[in-house]
């Protein structure tokens, strides 16, 4: 098959969107507002929609962030009549699998976003009856979601005894009083009568879940100090890793066991931390930091031979008060990660600082002059993690990867890959540093093993059929979990999340029950 | 010559006019960040300077605060600086011109110029955030700080100078904060270590130039870059929206050879790009024909005022430099310029005139080419009417008028 330029940029678009989809969540960056992340994000979304309609949800089955699949489900559901049938039909499957991945907060908000949008469809409809059965513990879900769950079976007029039609017979006659505000009656299911008396006395308050319990303790007026003591054994493993630094400030401690949390969500947590304390705690955090690569890792630890590495810890990656520091986390993830696979590693922070423990976003961007030193220590493997605004001199990092390519480097003996955490809004795409290396947008540093093989397969010019196949691939993969997923190693970004959630909810529903 | 000017440049003002003066005023020019139309260059001390810092009553600490190692220590405030001094109670007041200060000095403010504000304007001015004087004030007290005037009407020049700016107001000046991109240029701007100036370029029209003796002190007035006074020039400029390109050339891959080689040539690179900056387009910052006025001398520490040559159709910048040193030895501490207007330029230019001319009327008039009542009008239409008794004025303006009728 011969290609035709339609189907070049046809490539090129959809790239360029996996790349916004894996970055950008219509937050506020450093360079960019929110505004114009999503505005720009925006834009992208429905050009994919309109004109490669099949791609754009087959990307459904990639490692996007959960905001843009939202975004995608949303987009699809909307304009369900634009697609044919059997594409309609795929299109069920892909967005209901990719439900069942989201956490479920973030579906409660589609469906409330799909409320405001006014779609109603028959299909809608169904994929919401589908997912809310599907749901382990519905009751649970109506105590902590009780509004978005509400608006869900009113939009989609659903009949709640029918959504819970195996729980028991208390639990289906209670759940719609539940949603409809009786609190006057003793309910007979135990989260329901928790739910009841926390209107009227403070003690069942901490056997709720901690949002829920939150909203009651205000109500109550109990200090924040003594809640968060009582309330610790009802939060989930996230909104304690949250409310760390809070407790901080509150004088009390929250138990945490770090060797159970992702890279990235560890990172971030680690450089929320002052100096002082990060330093006092250097063994301990850096012994969570090395154990959590390892296990991103996986079997590929140690086995990627000699990697140089620059990354970038300059002033921009303190991201933005939405974001806070990011940019950083990622790259002291990737560090992290990067130091279990190689055999021999060299960090190149741009800063020229060495502890990585302590850093603290500060400086310009030399990438230019970090990549020859990087490139000096003559690598098998280069690894370079930055937003891409090079500015010490800007633009030198584009000569020199131009030079070495076009002159030194010719037969491609190093690999170069740049990984870059920012969705740049105003290019509609991440931000690139030369032609001839790959840039591939990364959101948690756990990726960077996939991400880095796939900007290997990337580095050729990667022809559509190519990349539909391999999107064909995806999907077969991401529909039926049973199998293996071929083209990644290590899967776990969202699900872990998910798990974690779920763990958390139960830990918070046996204290509750 | 009026005893009011200036004195001439003498062996004592600074050495560093002309091009490359960032470089013998012991300055580092480091790379260039920009974003859109604006380009700011950063300038880089290898030491900083002893024994001159901010004043520590910029930092809202409550007195100068001794360094402990027995070396002199002076501080200085910076023009149009506001702030609530210790012996003036409630009121605000704004430094008016950069003054130096001893450490012995503690309780005293300097020379300033209380601002009368209403209630609502100073609930939003009481934030801990480091405040400079709003608007026209600065600069057109700065012209008028510049010249000393006619002695008879100096009075009321000043006061009405000061207090309502130069009427009729027939330019208008800008707020950084509303020159486009430069909030977001200053925002984004990534600070080198050792940084201790910059210099602010809008589509490459140098718009002002700020050096202080210490990187804390840059640090700590950084932000307030925003608040700087610009013109016309420099605000239609902003509205361009043009992204200005790269100024570096690139590497010319055939004398690339090794990886040795291509550092070279990235290193000669930015030495390149440092040179043409330094010799090109910082040059306009010292007039060559201007003036230098040293105001206030401590030991070895000098404060100028300095004036361009008011050359219309160039870039003029008016500003004021601390210098540390002796001879050879001699380093610039602070530099703050504005780059005038070009109205702003031709007022100066006639006031430099008249000046030269000991305010003689037909002196003036005839150095200029043009007659009396010309000139006069030409005065009263740069906002200096009131420095002509009215009668006078009216007599021209009646000229003028028949002129022009029978004329037609």
């Amino acid at each position: 098959m011969t290609e035709t330029i339609a189907d070049l940029v046809a490539c090129e678009d959809v790239l360029t969107f996996v790349n916004a989809a894996i970055t950008g969540t219509g937050q506020r960056e450093f360079h960019h507002g929110a505004y114009e992340q999503s505005l720009s994000l925006g834009f992208l979304h429905e050009y994919m929609q309109v004109n490669y309609r099949e791609l754009y949800a087959a990307t459904l089955a990639l490692d996007i962030n959960d905001h843009n699949a939202a975004l995608i489900v949303r987009g699809l559901l909307t304009t369900a009549r634009d697609a044919g049938e059997a594409q309609r039909r795929l299109e069920g499957r892909l967005v209901a699998r990719r439900l069942e991945t989201l956490p479920p907060q973030r579906v409660y908000r589609l469906f409330r976003a799909l409320r405001r949008d006014g779609v109603n469809n028959r299909r809608t409809r169904a994929i919401m009856r589908d997912w809310l059965r599907a749901r382990p513990d519905l009751a649970f879900d109506a105590v902590k979601y009780r509004s978005a769950l509400k608006d869900a079976v009113r939009h989609a007029h659903l009949d709640p005894r029918a959504l819970v039609p195996n729980a028991p017979g208390h639990v289906r006659d209670e759940i719609g009083c539940l949603l409809y505000g009786a609190t006057g009656r003793p309910f007979t299911t135990p989260i329901f009568e928790t739910w009841r008396q926390a209107h009227y006395a403070q003690e069942a308050v901490y056997k709720l879940p901690f949002t829920v319990a939150e909203g009651f303790a205000a109500a109550h007026g109990i200090p924040r100090k003594r809640f968060l003591e009582r309330a610790e054994k009802s939060m989930t493993r996230l909104e304690r890793l949250r409310l760390q630094g809070h407790a901080g400030q509150n004088k009390t401690t929250i138990d945490i066991d770090l060797a159970t949390v992702s890279l990235t969500r560890l990172t971030t947590y680690v450089l929320s931390l002052p100096l002082d304390e990060r330093s006092r705690r250097r063994g301990e955090l850096t012994g969570a930091l090395r154990a959590a690569a390892r296990r991103a890792a996986g079997p590929e630890a140690g086995r990627w031979g000699r990697v140089a590495a620059v990354l970038d810890d300059s002033f921009s990656t303190v991201g933005s008060a939405e974001k806070r520091r990011r940019p950083l986390a990622v790259a002291l993830g990737g560090h992290f990660l990067l130091e279990a696979l190689a055999g021999e590693y060299v960090p190149l922070w741009t800063s020229g600082r060495a502890d990585p423990l302590l850093l603290y976003p500060f400086g310009p961007t030399p990438l230019g002059t970090r990549v020859l030193d990087a490139l000096d220590t003559a690598p098998d493997r280069l690894v370079i993690i930055s937003d891409g605004f090079d500015n010490a001199p800007s633009g030198l990092a584009t000569e020199v990867l131009r030079v070495w390519r076009t002159r030194l480097d010719p037969g491609r003996r190093v690999s170069i890959t740049h990984l870059n955490p920012v969705f740049d809004a105003g290019d509609f795409d991440v931000r690139r540093l030369a032609p001839t290396v790959p840039t591939a947008g990364i959101r948690d540093a756990e990726d960077l093993l996939t991400l880095v093989e796939l900007a290997r397969f990337a580095e050729g010019r990667v022809g559509l059929p190519e990349l539909r196949a391999h999107l064909d691939t995806r999907v077969a993969a991401f529909l039926d979990p049973a199998k293996p997923r071929p083209a990644k190693p290590v899967s776990e970004a969202e699900p872990v999340s998910e798990a974690e959630n779920q763990i958390g909810e139960a830990t918070a529903k046996t204290e509750a029950s | 010559m009026n005893t009011d000017l200036p004195p001439d440049p003498n062996g004592d003002t600074a050495p560093w006019s002309g091009p490359g003066w960032v470089r013998r005023a012991g300055l580092v020019t480091m790379p260039a960040q920009t974003w859109n139309s604006i380009r700011l260059v950063p300038l880089v001390r290898e030491t900083p300077i002893p024994g001159l810092r901010l004043d520590r009553r910029v930092y809202d600490e409550p007195s100068i605060v001794d360094v402990g190692d027995g070396a002199h220590y002076f501080s200085y405030i910076p023009h149009a600086f506001v702030a609530r001094w210790e012996d003036d109670g409630d009121g605000m007041t704004a430094s008016y011109g950069t003054r130096l200060l001893d450490r012995d000095d503690k309780g005293i403010g300097p020379a300033g110029m209380p601002i009368r504000v209403r209630r609502r304007m100073a609930r939003r001015l009481a934030g801990d955030r480091l405040r400079f004087l709003p608007l026209h004030l600065a600069v057109e007290g700065y012209l008028a700080l510049h010249f000393g005037g006619p002695q008879i009407a100096w009075e009321e020049w000043s006061k009405r100078a000061v207090t309502s700016g130069l009427s009729p107001r027939e330019e208008q000046t800008y707020l950084g904060a509303f020159v486009g991109g430069l909030a977001d240029a200053l925002r984004l701007f990534e600070m080198h270590p050792g940084q201790c100036g910059a210099l602010v370029y809008v589509a490459d029209a140098l718009a002002s130039a700020f050096v202080v003796p210490h990187p804390d002190d840059y640090r700590a007035l950084h932000a307030t870059l925003i608040e700087d006074l610009f013109g016309e020039l420099v605000y239609q400029y902003g509205r361009l929206w043009l992204p200005v390109s790269e100024l570096a050339e690139p590497i010319d891959e055939t004398a690339v050879g090794s990886l040795a080689d291509l550092r070279a040539e990235a290193e000669r690179r930015m030495a390149d790009w440092a040179d043409f900056h330094d010799e090109l387009m910082a040059e306009e910052v010292f007039d060559q024909a201007g003036r230098h006025e040293l105001v206030q001398r401590m030991r070895d520490v000098r404060l100028y005022r300095f004036l361009p040559s008011f050359t219309p159709g160039r870039p003029n910048h008016i500003g004021e430099q601390i210098t540390v040193g002796k001879g050879a030895g001699q380093r610039l501490a602070y530099l703050k310029t504005f780059r005038l207007s070009e109205t702003q330029i031709r007022r100066g230019h006639l006031l430099t005139k008249l000046a030269a001319h000991d305010w003689r009327f037909a002196d003036t008039a005839a150095s200029l080419g043009i007659d009396q009542g010309a000139l006069a009008l030409r005065i009263q239409r740069a906002g200096f009417g009131y420095l002509l008794r009215q009668d006078v004025l009216d007599h021209y303006r009646a000229a003028a008028r028949s002129r022009g009728r029978s004329r037609r």
